[in-house]
């Protein structure tokens, strides 16, 4: 029975994600004793909702056999248009941001998703160019200018402060609800389930009667969308809003997060529960690091090396997998 | 026996560019019955099938179902009349359940519709039941037996209540026990009343299996006869009954010392124990089924996929040849038959194109001299009469043809000694047919030795001194150019069931 458990344990991706945030946790916390205090946990929690949100989206793209490069512009975009609306028309309701910075976001992913469908263009190519041309529009928008912290509306701000229980400030648990939702959606409904069927055999997808048009515009949409909300969440949490900082690499990090967390870039693979302990593990090296003392640059060196070896665990794994199933068939 | 009719096929031809691949077919499929399709390669058997599936689109001509003319543009509205093809390699959501794949895309609702997945298990389980086999359902299709894959689709037909079942080869990567129940869930859907199409190359499953029989043979329909009683002589003749036209054996080689000798080569499930020589100067065919395994040799030869056990000799020396410019140091050449994969590199220019085998001839001193590239190239488009517009051109925007002449002479220009052409002539106009047939006498008159591997029967017989047949991976037969006859070579190369190991 334990064996049993121990053995489904070891067959799921996310209980080596799992062991490796325990690890890190362990080995910095030995080192220095401080890393594990509530105080820690919470500069881990803030540095998540951002990711983990625009890692909701992406994942879909990704299962669906696609990638989305512009998020990081993207959510720039929102965040900009959000913040020059609190600062030239203060009178109107925060909700009125939050809609437009989401609506923005949707129609950026619309945009991608329908010169990847109408043209049949690799969505690495297309959104390559749109990370540009997205970052050049919100440089055009905002005249180059930051959107300053005093226009920044307070309650928005109060958001990644505040808490409505155990400590847990709104931000992160209105992060924790989208992936709830996600899972929901990926597991549950029609639309979820034909995303990983186009991400498994895009071939076959037509020839089983999934509308592929759709489902591609589908993922597409909800990411920029999900990215347009994360630009709130930035205003909320940095408090000012820069065209020339908000968002830049992110796409990077959250990919990284992504893949780490085990969704597969050749598609049909991936879930919720692995991608937030993908994001749990990418945030806490980043928030052990400046603890331990080390240096800025190793600490790319090492954002890089725990991405590589979570590719490396995971093809082992996989390898595994394949062998323990041939085993089993000439075995039988 | 007016039996009912399910669908009828009035007139069906295809044309692929200026190719017509079918032409005129006329064929009833009959309810409650197992119909054979039978037919060399490329005899119009699996586009018949396609037609019929939705994949293509019929040229001319109508199909009918329930006395009405019905038209399939995809195979998705084919499966919703009820039909169902399944192929060899079963197509399936690798990363999803089995369950899942059973009912998905058939599942109706707007994209936030609830998946019903209790009742999706348990329709699974019971639909898997019904066929008599031990599957979970709940596992990804990923890691199962193409067996258990066919199953599966079978299944899925069944769901979707098809009426007719067309199974393109289904026994080729089978187990005989897997064959036997194959049969048995095939004869059941026809008792059922189903319709069941079955393309094979294996004239004993036929008679085991099948109620009628269809042969055709260069894109027509030759005739459908009963099974019970049919001779197999009669399928043969029925299969190959052209008249052997017009290619004339013209070259008269001196045949002098083997060149290439083989002995011994086995690759586990692909060949096992080949053995031959091919000596300069002569043609030698290796006749036999697509899958026979012909290929294979071929490539374990010039070092794709070596062989794992077994030995060659270049030149009376023997060579190991570990990848393919071993083999071309060696002098080996070779010449796929996948030309747009394997042989050209579309994007570049036929110049560049030709002369990629031989960098010491063009690159002297290690770079390029384009006068060397471009005198090269010119002799080669001039000697094999390539038509093109540019020697900076790219190959791919030349026929197919002119793709294969510029991809021999290629091969000419490292000087082999032996040379290996993998189904040559596929895709090419019969004009420029007739054209490699002199060039390929040719080059065995110059002394190279030549390996021909065609599925086209006139073609070995008028070009070759002697022909191999190869069935399922081995050797089954070796002719000579008097004992080499469509029928000789046909019975040697239709595998025999009962033979069932496959080169483990």
């Amino acid at each position: 029975m334990m064996a049993g458990f121990f053995n489904f344990l070891l067959q799921r991706r996310e209980a080596g994600i799992l062991a490796m945030i325990v690890l890190v946790a362990v080995v910095v916390g030995t080192i220095e004793p401080r890393f594990i205090a509530m105080d820690t946990l919470r500069i881990v929690a803030l540095a998540v909702p951002l990711i983990l949100t625009v890692a909701m989206g992406q994942m879909m793209v990704l299962i669906a056999r696609h990638v989305d490069l512009s998020v990081g512009s993207i959510m720039a975009m929102s965040s900009i248009v959000a913040g020059m609306m609190f600062r030239d028309l203060p009178d109107l309701p925060i909700m009125a941001g939050v809609v437009a910075a989401v609506g923005v976001g949707a129609v950026l992913g619309l945009f991608n998703g329908l010169l990847v469908v109408a043209f049949r263009l690799p969505s690495i190519i297309v959104t390559l160019g749109t990370l540009s041309l997205y970052r050049g529009l919100v440089f055009w928008v905002s005249d180059a200018r930051q959107v300053d912290p005093q226009f920044i509306p307070r309650p928005l701000t109060l958001m990644s402060q505040t808490s409505p229980f155990f400590d847990i400030p709104w931000i992160v648990m209105i992060a924790g609800l989208i992936a709830v939702l996600t899972h929901l959606f990926l597991n549950h409904a029609r639309m979820g389930r034909h995303i990983y069927a186009l991400g498994s055999n895009p071939a076959a997808a037509p020839l089983r009667g999934i509308r592929v048009v759709p489902v591609t515009l589908g993922v597409f949409v909800i990411s920029g969308a999900l990215a347009g909300l994360a630009g709130i969440f930035y205003a909320s949490r940095f408090g000012y809003v820069n065209p020339g900082i908000t968002g830049v690499g992110f796409e990077f990090t959250v990919i990284a997060a992504v893949v780490v967390g085990g969704v597969s870039i050749n598609g049909g693979v991936g879930t919720v529960l692995g991608t937030v302990l993908g994001v749990v593990l990418l945030g806490m090296v980043s928030v052990a690091l400046p603890i331990l003392g080390v240096s800025g640059f190793w600490q790319e060196v090492l954002n890089g090396a725990v991405i590589v070896a979570a590719l490396l665990v995971d093809r082992i794994v996989r390898e595994r997998g394949v062998r323990a199933a041939t085993d089993a068939r000439s075995a039988a | 026996m007016a039996e009912p009719v399910l669908l009828s096929a009035r007139g069906i031809s295809k044309k692929f560019g200026s190719v017509e691949v079918l032409t005129d077919v006329d064929l009833d499929l009959h309810k409650g019955e197992i119909h054979a399709l039978l037919g060399e390669n490329g005899a119009g058997k699996s586009t018949f099938a396609k037609i019929v599936a939705g994949i293509h689109r019929p040229t001319r001509g109508e199909l009918r179902m329930d006395g009405a003319s019905v038209d399939l543009p995809s195979p998705l509205a084919a499966q919703r009349r009820g039909i169902t093809l399944i192929h060899q390699e079963p197509i399936s959501f690798p990363d999803l359940s089995v369950a899942e794949n059973l009912v998905i895309g058939r599942d109706a609702g707007g994209p936030l519709a609830r998946v019903p997945w209790a009742r999706i298990n348990s329709r699974a389980r019971e639909l898997i039941d019904l066929l008599g086999i031990r599957l979970d359902v709940l596992q990804p299709m990923r890691g199962l037996s193409i067996a258990d894959q066919q199953m599966v689709e079978i299944a899925r037909a069944l769901d979707s209540d098809s009426r007719l079942i067309i199974m393109d080869e289904p026994t080729a990567p089978l187990t005989p026990k897997e064959v036997a129940t194959l049969f048995s869930i095939a004869r059941r859907l026809r008792n059922e009343g189903r319709t069941i199409v079955f393309i094979s190359h294996r004239l004993e499953e036929v008679r085991a299996l099948c109620d009628r029989a269809t042969v055709f043979r260069d894109g027509r329909l030759v005739g459908t006869r009963d099974v019970a009683g049919l001779e197999e002589s009669e399928i043969i003749r029925m299969m190959i009954g052209r008249p052997l036209n017009d290619y004339i054996h013209k070259h008269r080689a001196r045949i002098g010392d083997p060149a290439l000798e083989v002995v011994g080569l086995t690759l586990p499930g692909k060949f096992r124990d080949i053995s031959f020589a091919v000596r300069r100067g002569e043609i030698l065919g290796l006749a036999g089924l697509v899958g026979a395994g012909r290929t294979d040799v071929a490539r374990a030869i010039f070092g794709i996929a070596p062989a794992a056990s077994g030995s060659v000799r270049v030149d009376g020396q023997e060579v190991r040849i570990g990848d393919p410019s071993d083999a071309i140091t060696r002098g080996v050449a070779f010449v796929p038959e996948d030309r747009a994969t394997a042989g050209i590199f579309g994007p570049l220019s036929v110049e560049q194109n030709i002369t990629v085998a031989v960098p010491g001839k063009i690159a002297p001193h290690g770079v390029i001299r384009p006068a060397i590239a471009q005198r090269l190239a010119r002799q080669t488009v001039e000697k094999l009469k390539v038509r093109l517009a540019s020697l900076r051109q790219p190959i791919m925007e030349l026929s197919g043809g002119n793709q294969q002449k510029a991809i021999l002479g290629r091969w000419l220009h490292t000087d082999p000694t032996v040379m290996i052409l993998d189904e040559p002539t596929r895709g090419i106009d019969i004009g420029v047919k007739a054209q490699f047939y002199d060039m390929i006498g040719e080059l065995a008159e110059s002394g190279k030795a030549i390996l021909l591997i065609s599925s086209e029967l006139p073609e070995l017989l008028a070009l070759c001194d002697r022909i191999l047949v190869m069935s399922e991976g081995r050797l089954t037969a070796e002719l000579s150019r008097a004992d080499a006859t469509p029928e000789t070579i046909m019975r040697a190369a239709v595998p025999q069931s009962g033979q069932p190991d496959r080169a483990a």
